[in-house]
C-alpha cells in the first residue's frame, strides 16, 4: 500500500484550525461585547424618542454604526493578540506544529478563525441594529402618516419617503462591509505583531498606536502639507508614516453611508481590494517573522 | 535580524507600491464628495482633548452626535450661545450632514431669534429687533455654509428658501432658492411650485409668476391645488388677462 502523499498546502488543514480558533474565541465569551451592544442600542433609542424622527434615526444608525466599528475593531485586535501567546503557553503550538503542518498554514489558520469570528460578530450586530432601526421606522412611519393626514398627496408621500430614506437602506451595507474589512485589516496586522512580540500587551499597544497613526496620518497630511506648507523634514516623517502604515481613513465609508450618500459600487470595490492587499500583506509578513521563530 | 531586515524592506517596498492605489482611491473619494474633513486645531480647545482624538480615530459622527444631543439639551434650556457653539462645532466635524446644517439655521433662525425678541431683560424694542435680525444672519450663514459643504443637497436649498421667505419677507430671493432646491436630484415636486407661489409676491415679476403659474396648472390635476388656484386669479385680475385665457371660475 502507497504510503500517503502530504501535500505542502492543504485547505483542509487550514479549516480545521480555523475552526478550532473560532471555538476557542467564542469559548471566551467575546460574544459579551454584542450584549453590550444590545444595550447601547436599545438605550440610545429609547433615549432618543426626545428628537424629531430624521434626528433620531440619524442619531440612531450614527451611534449604531460607531459602536460596531469600535467592537469590531477591539474585537479583531484583543481577539488575535492573544492567539499566538496562548498556544505559546499552553504549547498546543508544539502539538499542531509537530504534526506536518506548516508554520503557513498554522498561521493562515488563526487568521481565518479570527474572521470568521469578526463575520459572525458583524452579522449577528448588523441584524439587531436592523430590527430596531425597522421597528424605530415603523412607529414614525405611523405617527406622520397620522400627523400629515390633512396635508395634499405629493406632501404626505414626500414625508414618508423622507421617513423611509432616514431609516435602513441597502445604501448602510458598504459602509457596515467596511467596518468588517477594517476588522480584518487589524485582525492580520495583529497576528503580524504577535509573531514577534514579547507579550500579550505589548501587542495589543502596538495595535492600537497603529490603529491611531491609521487614523490620524491622512488628517496629519493635510494639514502639514495643505495648512502649513510643510518643510523637508515634516514631508519625510510624512512619507516613512504613509510608508510603513495603512491609511484607515479609507475604510470610513460608515459616516457618509449614514448621511444618505451613495457609495458606488466601483468605489466599495477598490476599498474591498485595498483590505485584502492589507490583510495578505501582514499574513505574508507574519509568516516570515514566524518561520524563524524558536519555538 | 536579518527577517527584521527583510520585513521593513517588504515594508517600504509594498508601501510605495501602494501610495499610488490610496492616491487613487483618495481622488476617487473626492469624486463622490467622500473626502477628509479638515479638523483645525481650533476645534481641539472647542471639544476637548478627548472628544479631539475621538474624532481624529474615526469616530467624527460619533463626537458629533453626542455634541448633537448636547445642543439638544441646550436648546430645551434656552441656553442659546451655547446652541450656537456647539452647532459650530457640529458643524465642523460633520460637514456632509444636512441634517444638522438645517437644525442649527432653524434653532438660530426661529426659535433664538424668537426668543431674542421676546426678551424681558432687554427694555429696548430696537435692540430686540436688532438682536432678532442677529439671529437671522447666524441661521442664513449656517445655511449657506452647508449648502457650501452640500451643493447636490435639495434640503439645504429649501430651508435658506424658508428663511427669506418667513423671515426675511425676501420673496425674490425665496423664489431663487426654491428654484435651486428643485433643480436638485430627489428635490420634493413642490419644490418648484413653491418657487412659482413666490415669485407671485415680487413686484415687477408677475408675467414671469403668471406664465410659471399657467405652467404647473396646465400639468394636470396634481398640480392644481387652492394655493395656485388663488395666486394664479389674484395675478390674472392684476395684470388684466383676457378672459378667454383664464382659467375657469370653476377652479376657484
Amino acid at each position: 500500500m502507497p504510503a500517503p502523499t502530504h501535500r505542502v498546502f492543504s485547505l483542509g488543514r487550514i479549516a480545521a484550525i480555523a475552526a478550532n480558533t473560532l471555538t476557542e474565541l467564542t469559548r471566551l465569551r467575546v460574544f459579551y461585547a454584542l450584549l453590550i451592544f444590545a444595550l447601547i442600542l436599545i438605550g440610545s433609542s429609547i433615549f432618543m424618542a426626545r428628537l424629531t424622527f430624521q434626528q433620531e434615526l440619524q442619531v440612531l444608525k450614527d451611534i449604531s454604526l460607531g459602536a460596531m466599528s469600535i467592537f469590531t475593531s477591539l474585537l479583531a485586535i484583543v481577539g488575535t493578540a492573544r492567539l499566538l501567546p496562548q498556544d505559546i503557553e499552553e504549547r498546543t503550538v508544539y502539538t499542531i506544529l509537530a504534526k506536518p503542518v506548516a508554520r503557513f498554514e498554522y498561521l493562515a489558520g488563526k487568521l481565518c478563525g479570527v474572521l470568521m469570528l469578526l463575520a459572525i460578530s458583524v452579522g449577528l450586530m448588523t441584524v439587531l441594529f436592523s430590527i430596531v432601526l425597522f421597528f424605530r421606522e415603523q412607529s414614525v412611519l405611523a405617527e406622520t402618516t397620522l400627523q400629515m393626514a390633512g396635508l395634499p398627496a405629493d406632501q404626505l408621500s414626500e414625508a414618508i419617503r423622507s421617513v423611509r430614506a432616514s431609516a435602513f437602506s441597502a445604501n448602510l451595507l458598504p459602509g457596515i462591509g467596511a467596518i468588517y474589512l477594517k476588522g480584518c485589516l487589524l485582525a492580520s496586522l495583529t497576528l503580524f505583531i504577535s509573531t514577534f512580540a514579547t507579550s500579550n500587551i505589548f501587542t495589543v499597544v502596538v495595535a492600537m498606536v497603529v490603529y491611531f497613526i491609521g487614523h490620524l496620518q491622512a488628517t496629519a497630511r493635510e494639514f502639514w502639507l495643505l495648512e502649513q506648507g510643510g518643510g523637508p523634514f515634516s514631508r519625510t516623517f510624512l512619507a516613512v508614516v504613509a510608508l510603513l502604515f495603512p491609511d484607515l481613513q479609507l475604510f470610513d465609508l460608515a459616516d457618509e453611508a449614514v448621511l444618505g450618500t451613495v457609495i458606488p459600487f466601483a468605489l466599495f470595490l477598490k476599498t474591498v481590494a485595498l483590505g485584502c492587499f492589507y490583510v495578505v500583506l501582514y499574513l505574508l509578513l507574519a509568516v516570515v517573522v514566524f518561520a524563524g521563530r524558536e519555538l | 535580524m536579518k527577517r527584521a531586515v527583510v520585513v521593513l524592506l517588504a515594508l517600504v517596498f509594498v508601501g510605495a507600491a501602494k501610495l499610488p492605489t490610496e492616491h487613487a482611491l483618495c481622488t476617487a473619494r473626492a469624486q463622490y464628495h467622500i473626502r477628509l474633513v479638515p479638523l483645525g486645531l481650533g476645534l481641539r480647545e472647542q471639544v476637548g482633548q478627548l472628544g479631539f482624538i475621538a474624532a481624529l480615530s474615526g469616530f467624527r459622527s460619533l463626537v458629533a452626535d453626542v455634541l448633537f444631543i448636547q445642543a439638544h439639551v441646550a436648546w430645551e434650556r434656552t441656553e442659546w450661545s451655547r446652541v450656537l457653539l456647539l452647532f459650530r462645532q457640529v458643524t465642523t466635524l460633520q460637514p456632509r450632514g444636512v441634517l444638522f446644517w438645517e437644525m442649527a439655521a432653524w434653532h438660530m433662525a426661529w426659535n433664538a431669534s424668537a426668543a431674542a425678541l421676546d426678551d424681558v431683560k432687554q427694555p429696548r424694542l430696537a435692540l430686540r429687533i436688532k438682536t432678532q435680525r442677529e439671529y437671522f444672519d447666524l441661521g442664513r450663514d449656517f445655511l449657506e455654509r452647508g449648502i457650501r459643504n452640500n451643493p447636490e443637497r435639495p434640503q439645504l436649498y429649501e430651508a435658506l428658501a424658508r428663511l427669506y421667505r418667513d423671515k426675511y419677507r425676501d420673496h425674490g430671493r425665496a423664489a431663487e432658492f426654491f428654484e435651486k432646491a428643485a433643480a436638485q436630484p430627489g428635490a420634493p415636486s413642490y419644490a418648484k411650485r413653491f418657487a412659482a407661489y413666490e415669485l407671485s409676491y415680487c413686484e415687477g415679476r408677475e408675467h414671469e409668476a403668471h406664465e410659471r403659474l399657467q405652467q404647473l396648472y396646465s400639468e394636470g390635476e396634481n398640480e392644481r391645488l387652492p394655493t395656485l388656484i388663488s395666486r394664479l386669479k389674484f395675478l390674472e385680475d392684476k395684470l388684466n388677462v383676457p378672459r378667454e385665457q383664464r382659467i375657469p371660475d370653476t377652479a376657484r
